[in-house]
Formats: C-alpha cells, structure tokens, sequence
C-alpha cells in the first residue's frame, strides 16, 4: 500500500488541514488588503499628504473598492501576445506566494521543552499550514518560480517595455536570489535542519538568529529580499519613469489586479520569511502562562507585531531611498554580498565547529577575520591589476585607430 | 497523527499542493467570474501594443542588446554551489574540521571562479 494513504486518516485530521488552510488563506488576503492600505497611507504620511481617505474609517476599505473596480473593467490582451503564456504568466506570480505562507509557523508554544505542537480536538498538530522537512528549500524554489512569473508575463506581452522590465527583472532576482541563499545557510549552521518549524524551535528562549549569526546575515537578507519583490529602492523592473510599468505594461483589468496581488502578497510572506529565519518566528516572553493564551494568543501577537515592523522597514525603504542605476545594483549584488555572506558563512561555521572541538573562540575568530581580510585585499589588488590592464590595452587601441569603438553602447 | 514516519512526510508535502492547487483554483475561479460580468467591446485600436500613445514602431519582436546575459551563467555556478553548502551546513559538527577544511577549499575554488569573471570585466556595464 502507498505509504501515503497507510496508517488512520480520520476525519478530524483532514478537517483540521482544511481548516489550516482556510485559515491561511484569509489571513493572507485580509493581510495584503491592509498592507496595501498601510502602504499608500504610510507612505502619504511620510510625504505630507492625506492618502486614502473615502472608502470605509480612514479609507481602510479603498483596496477592496479598487479590486471590484478592476473587476468590472472590460480585459485586452495585445494582438500580438502570445495567447497562452499571457494568461499563464499571472498564475505563475500570484500561486507561488501564497505558497510560501504554507511553511510559516505563526502560532505555537516554543519555550522550554515544547515545540511548537498543539493539541486541537485531541490532534497534535502544528500551526503552520504544512511542514515539510526541506521547508525552507520550498520556500527559495517558490522565489524562483515567481521570476517565470514575471519573465513569461514580459516576454509574452509581445511589446517592447515589458519584454525590456523582464529581462532586467530575471537579472535582477536571479542575482540577489544567490546572496538570499547563501545568507540563509548561515541560518542552517546553527538549526541543523531545513524545517521551518526546527529552526523555530532553535530559537526559542531569545537565541534570534538576528544575534547569533551576527547580524551581518540578516542585513544581507534584507537588501536581497528587497531586491527579490523589486520593491524600492531596487524597482528598475518596473521603473514608472523608464519602463511605464514594467512587466505588467500591457495587462489590464483582474490580470493585472492579479500582478498586483501578487507583489504585495510577497512583501507579507517574504517579511514571514525573515520573521521565521531570523527573528524567531512567534517566540517571546509567555510569562510562565500555560493553555491557550501561550499556545495561540502570545505566540501570534508576537509574530503579527514582528511581521508588522517589517512591513513597517519595507515601506520605509520605498518612502526613504531612492532608486538605484542598474549597474550600482548588479555592484552591489555581486562585489559585495556574495563575497561578504559566503565570508560570514564560512566565519561562522569555524566558530561552530571550534566550539564543538574546544579550542581557543578568541583564537580561532581572530585567526579567520585575518585570513578573510588577507583575502579581501589580495582579491582587490588582483581586480585592480586586472582593471589597470585593461585600460592600457584600450588606450593603445584607441592610439592605434584599429579597433572600431562600441557601436551599440549607450550609456 | 497515529501513522508511519514516512507518511507523515509524504502528508506534509500533500498538504503544501493542496494550498497550492486551491490557490491555483481561486486565482482560476475569479479570472473566470470576472470574465463572466466584464464588457467586451471590440475595437481594433485596444489591441495595439501600448508605446506611449503613439503606433508601435518596428516588428514583433525588437532587438535589444542585453546586457548582463553572463549573469546567469554565473547564478547556475552559485546555485548548484547552494545545492552543496545546505546539506553540509545542516550537519556541520558531524564532519568536524575535515569537513571544515574541504568547505573552505571548495568555497575557495568557487570564489575564484567569482574573482575571475570579475577580473575579466564581464561584471562590468560593458
């Protein structure tokens, strides 16, 4: 028998993922009604103006007026689309970021000997939608599905200011997706595992991964992550004064709601994502309270409130910095955080493996710090001999009036 | 739940394509709805491709150098170099210093691999 089926499902159990999963799912969509919401108001507060203010208290109900609206309007698609993959392409966007969510633990006892499991109708379960045991690999696959997302959407538009947002698009995230994973690997060093909810469990107590791999991790993942939902200051995807509107140019009416969604329901899962991987996921203070109150009221506040401040640093950034030029971006993706997390990764992993052997902390630190920095500068001095030389080379074709000058580089 | 390890592990990956497949579901069943209450008004203008308000120039598909092209090459060596590092990283203690010292070698060899694009200038807004 298919070890799938074997063993007792009852009704409960399959009530209880269904359950979950309705769970899950209105959250997300009431989260990412009020994140737009929070979003547009913040950033009007931030910049003297009202914002919304006339659908419900406070304009509270403007995001929902605008999805029945973009509900109602008449759909073109461009003549000279491709059919199939332009209806695909939002698919592809907004099905994986609801993905993501299934892997976050928002609720549940961590502290002491508990792990997360609580006990409904007399099921032990967890309070997170699944939890598989690669979770945390799911979760890049799922980010690297979103670009298909958007590189199919642009691409299949068939017109010329999509298709040039999704090529900077796939760049874009294809860069910062090698600077997420590596600085989530540091988080592995200390969990020991790829569930979400073990790595949880790891930091129950005020072990946050923010402290104990040394901040530097976290900063990484921030700007990657801002970087990977092409929000500000890294938007060039979809640089309105550059690009109209990017990869969703030619899309209208709910498909284009959809892209909406999608990019929001990102910025909600990827700030879960940080909260699980760094500030410890719904752990905090339980006060020494046992039953519900510790099981569901405490942990969620102090994931919702966590998950908030993101949001909070996420619109901060859109209102705060402005944008990058595209090669300051692949710089910075590139020269610096893949060096610099590669190098924490492997500080960190010393310091791990010394404590498990014993020797001397203040030794071994002192001793990688030397080597990474000895590194660091022999990799300078390389690249710039190697820059030096190139431009002696070009001078002395310049000279010699042979070589005929880039034809097609515009600056 | 009073079962096998090994259907639980299945079940979980089950559970995750159950959300998946609603969410494909529900994303299907709204472009539907709403394809059932728009207007559809036929006029050849609407399907032109949208350059600012005026007709689009050029054919189909337009040409444009792109830059970067190099950077994907470089993301497969970085990702495969990930599908390496994860294993390890979740099992550091039980390799001990010589897994240390052929993590270092193998990251090593990598950013050379990293050092010499750069060298080359390919990272370069060429």
């Amino acid at each position: 028998m298919d070890p799938l089926l074997s063993g007792d499902i009852g009704f409960a159990e399959i009530l209880i993922v269904l359950i979950k999963v309705l769970i899950a799912f209105a959250g997300l969509m009431v989260g990412v009604m009020l994140m737009v919401w929070f979003e547009r108001k913040l950033v009007a507060d931030m910049q003297n103006r009202i914002g919304p203010n006339r659908a419900g208290p406070f304009g509270i109900l403007q995001t929902l007026a605008d999805g029945i609206k973009l509900f109602f309007k008449e759909e073109l698609s461009p003549a000279k689309s491709d059919p199939f993959v332009y209806r695909l392409a939002p698919f592809l966007a907004l099905v994986p970021a609801f993905l993501v969510f299934s892997v976050i633990p928002i609720a549940g006892n961590f502290s002491g000997d508990n792990t997360g499991v609580v006990t409904i109708a007399g099921h032990e379960t967890l309070m997170q939608v699944a939890d598989p045991q690669i979770g945390i690999l799911l979760v890049l696959a799922m980010s690297s599905i979103a670009v298909y997302g958007i590189m199919l959407a642009g691409w299949a538009s068939g017109s010329k200011y999509p298709l040039l947002g999704s090529v900077r698009a796939s760049a874009q995230m294809v860069s910062y997706e090698a600077a997420l994973g590596l600085s989530i690997a540091t988080v592995l060093l200390l969990a020991g595992a790829l569930s979400t909810n073990l790595i949880v469990n790891e930091q129950a107590g005020g072990r946050w991964n923010l402290w104990m791999t040394g901040l530097v991790p976290f900063v990484v993942f921030l700007i990657a992550a801002t970087a990977e939902l092409n929000r500000p200051p890294f938007d060039l995807v979809e640089a309105e004064q550059e690009l109209v509107g990017g990869f969703h140019t030619e899309y209208t009416a709910l498909r284009f709601a959809m892209f909406f969604l999608a990019e929001f329901m990102n910025v909600v899962t990827m700030s879960a994502v940080i909260v699980t991987l760094f500030l410890g996921g719904p752990n905090g203070p339980l006060f020494g309270i046992t039953g519900w109150v510790s099981d569901y009221l405490l942990p969620s506040i102090y994931f919702f409130g966590k998950l908030f401040i993101l949001l909070f640093v996420f619109v901060w950034f859109r209102a705060t910095l402005p944008r990058f030029r595209y090669d300051q971006l692949m710089d910075l993706g590139w020269k610096l955080l893949i060096p610099l997390s590669l190098g924490w990764f492997l500080l960190v992993a010393t310091v791990q493996v010394s404590q498990d052997q014993g020797w001397n902390p203040i030794v071994v630190v002192t001793s990688v710090v030397v080597i990474g920095v000895l590194g660091a500068s022999l990799l300078r001095l390389s690249i710039r001999t190697g820059n030096f030389r190139r431009t002696e080379e070009s001078e002395e074709a310049e000279d010699s009036h042979m070589s005929p000058k880039d034809p097609g580089g515009v600056r | 739940m009073a079962s096998s390890p090994l259907s639980d592990f299945l079940r979980s990956y089950l559970t995750a394509a159950i959300f998946g497949s609603l969410g494909f579901i529900l994303v299907g069943l709204l472009l539907f709805l709403s394809y059932l209450v728009r207007p559809n008004r036929h006029q050849a203008q609407k399907y032109l491709s949208y350059e600012s308000g005026v007709d689009p120039v050029g054919s189909l598909w337009s040409q444009s150098q792109i830059r970067y092209y190099i950077f994907a090459l470089l993301f497969v060596m970085f990702d495969v170099e990930a599908v390496f590092i994860f294993p390890w990283a979740t099992r550091v203690e039980a390799y001990g210093v010589f897994g240390l010292v052929e993590m270092f070698v193998f990251i090593g060899v990598l950013l050379l691999g990293l050092v010499y694009a750069w060298r080359k200038g390919v990272l370069k807004w060429a």
